[in-house]
């Protein structure tokens, strides 16, 4: 009901986000707001609590304090079912693109769909499938299994797989990581080009300042488990700041 | 002298610290299995039920145990029946060969030498792909995509091993009897049918019925383990070879126990 995009204002709102594990404490205090249609970047250094930060969003991880909404529910109050009808509009792709050995492509693809087949009603398993592979370029792959690609196919085989459910939020864990920069401005292409075809909104965590600024409408940088600065890349880019200084060096 | 026996105090005691802390992981360890096997009869009857996996499954294990199942099953006939034959003979005995070897192979070799492999084969290859899968996040995926990653990846491969484990062991007790009729039959001149027939007369529903049941629990505790060790396996790649053989050990061994429970818990039906 209240997934109609007039109820909510922001598709995802953080408000004093704080997650520890045990005496490590990653995120303290972390806000965020994402407007529908927007695409926002993070960086932030290695073991910043980035990927702790999507997942947390998405309900892998349970929060400690704070307030977590998306796509106007409330997460950490969500049951099991809420939840994963939540999970039905938001993609995740994985740091290490999280294929299934074991499944073809067109296997891995029709997976997320077997579950949430009210959502899909009126398209063919087959063409979902054919549509988001011809998206990243990789219709050919079909048949092969994940351990027959390479690291750049694999990144785009998930991509692939993080669109097939149309969803209206997506989120990116370092899309570009391990890739030439040619192959990964590809892929920042493409993030962008399935931002305008599915008007979704994304977070889009990131390393690479390339792909931070084709992708990001709004670059975020995480340092101490806070959004320390904010704004556009170019904004971001210029300020004299020593820890943002250190990201653009 | 004070300070040797001041520091073999110590020893003593360092080892005694050792020992309690092995226990105590015994127990943590024994009870975390025991909440995961709860967990499984607790979410197995209610839906999702993940039919087409649990096939796969099943038409795995068949296919990858067959063949080493079958082979030791046939050697343990043949070398089983070799073995006794002088002895049988000595005292005049040897027509009671088909009652030793099928109540041998039926009550115990049987079901504990298949159990013992499957440990080995099917224990270890459920612990390396859940640990592989949870290291490399596809388990994570899996959640993420809607699909409960414990009814999908446990209850299926638990139910399959449950299920064909007591498949493999019949067949591998055919084979066996197969193998010790081949023996008599070139060395002692017993036809097949004698054979068989004798085995029949011989081998009563009270030595079969348990030796199933007995089964149904190896399956089960070869997929449950091999499931936890998985499925719980800390992150990191180095972690799931090590997963693989803890997996194996530790079923091996409960295959051992629940062999002895079963053995005591039949004892006390025949005394009645
Ligand atoms: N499941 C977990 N259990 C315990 N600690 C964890 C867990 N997940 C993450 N952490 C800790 O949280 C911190 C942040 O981890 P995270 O994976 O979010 O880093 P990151 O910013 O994504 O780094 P990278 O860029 O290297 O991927 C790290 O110190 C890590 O040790
Ligand atoms: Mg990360």
């Amino acid at each position: 009901m209240n997934s109609d995009p007039q109820t909510y204002s922001s598709v995802v709102s953080i408000r004093n986000l704080h997650k520890s594990f045990g005496s490590n404490h990653v995120l303290r205090g972390f806000h965020l707001d994402v407007a529908a249609g927007e695409n926002v970047a993070v960086m932030g250094k290695s073991g910043s609590g980035k990927s702790v930060l999507i997942k947390c969003i998405i309900g892998l991880e349970p929060i400690d304090e704070g307030q977590l909404i998306v796509l106007g529910k409330d997460v950490p109050k969500l049951s099991v079912r809420e939840l994963d009808e939540l999970r039905a509009d938001v993609g995740f792709q994985f740091q290490g693109s999280a294929l299934y050995d074991s499944m073809t492509v067109r296997e891995n693809l029709e997976f997320p769909l077997r579950r949430h087949l009210e959502k899909i009603k009126g398209y063919r398993a087959e063409d979902l499938v054919k549509e988001a592979l011809e998206n990243v370029g990789l219709l050919n792959a079909i048949d092969l299994l994940p351990s027959e690609l390479s690291g750049g196919m694999k990144k785009r085989i998930a991509l692939a797989r993080t669109i097939i459910m149309r969803p209206k939020l997506i989120l990116y864990d370092e899309p570009t990581s391990g890739l030439d920069p040619i192959t990964a401005r590809e892929i920042s292409r493409l993030i962008v080009d399935i931002q305008k075809q599915y008007q979704a909104a994304s977070v889009v965590i990131t390393h690479d300042l390339a792909c931070a600024r084709i992708t990001g409408n709004r670059l975020v940088i995480l340092s101490d488990g806070k959004n320390y600065i904010e704004g556009k890349y170019e904004e971001v880019e210029r300020m004299t700041d020593p820890v943002v200084h250190s990201f653009f060096t | 002298m004070l300070r040797h026996a001041a520091t073999s105090t110590l020893l003593l005691f360092k080892n005694r610290l050792v020992v309690l802390r092995l226990l105590r992981q015994f127990f943590v360890t024994t009870g975390q299995i025991s909440q995961f096997a709860a967990r499984y009869w607790r979410e197995v009857w209610f839906p999702p039920y993940e039919f087409q996996e649990l096939l796969k499954q099943c038409f795995l294990i068949g296919n990858k145990s067959m063949a080493l199942v079958g082979t030791t099953g046939f050697i343990m006939g043949i070398v089983l029946t070799l073995q006794t034959r002088p002895t049988l003979i000595e005292f005049g005995a040897q027509s009671w060969m088909p009652a030793m070897v099928g109540i041998a192979i039926v009550r115990e070799i049987g079901p504990v030498l298949t159990a013992l492999i499957c440990a080995g084969k099917v224990g270890s290859g459920i612990g390396a792909e859940l640990a592989s899968m949870k290291v490399t996040e596809q388990i994570d995926a899996m959640e993420v995509s809607g699909t409960n990653p414990f009814k999908y990846l446990v209850i299926t491969r638990v139910t399959a091993t449950t299920i064909m484990i007591p498949v493999l062991v019949i067949m591998s007790d055919l084979i066996s009897l197969g193998g010790s009729a081949i023996v008599e039959n070139l060395k002692g001149g017993v036809s097949f049918t004698l054979y068989f027939s004798k085995v029949l007369e011989f081998l009563q529903f009270g030595d079969l019925l348990p030796s199933i049941i007995k089964s149904f629990f190896f399956g089960f505790a070869i997929g449950i383990i091999g499931c936890y060790k998985g499925y719980t396996s800390s992150r990191g790649t180095e972690g799931v070879g090590r997963t693989a053989n803890e997996a194996v050990v530790i079923a091996s061994l409960l295959v051992f126990v629940l062999d002895f429970i079963a053995v005591l818990v039949t004892d006390i039906f025949y005394e009645l």
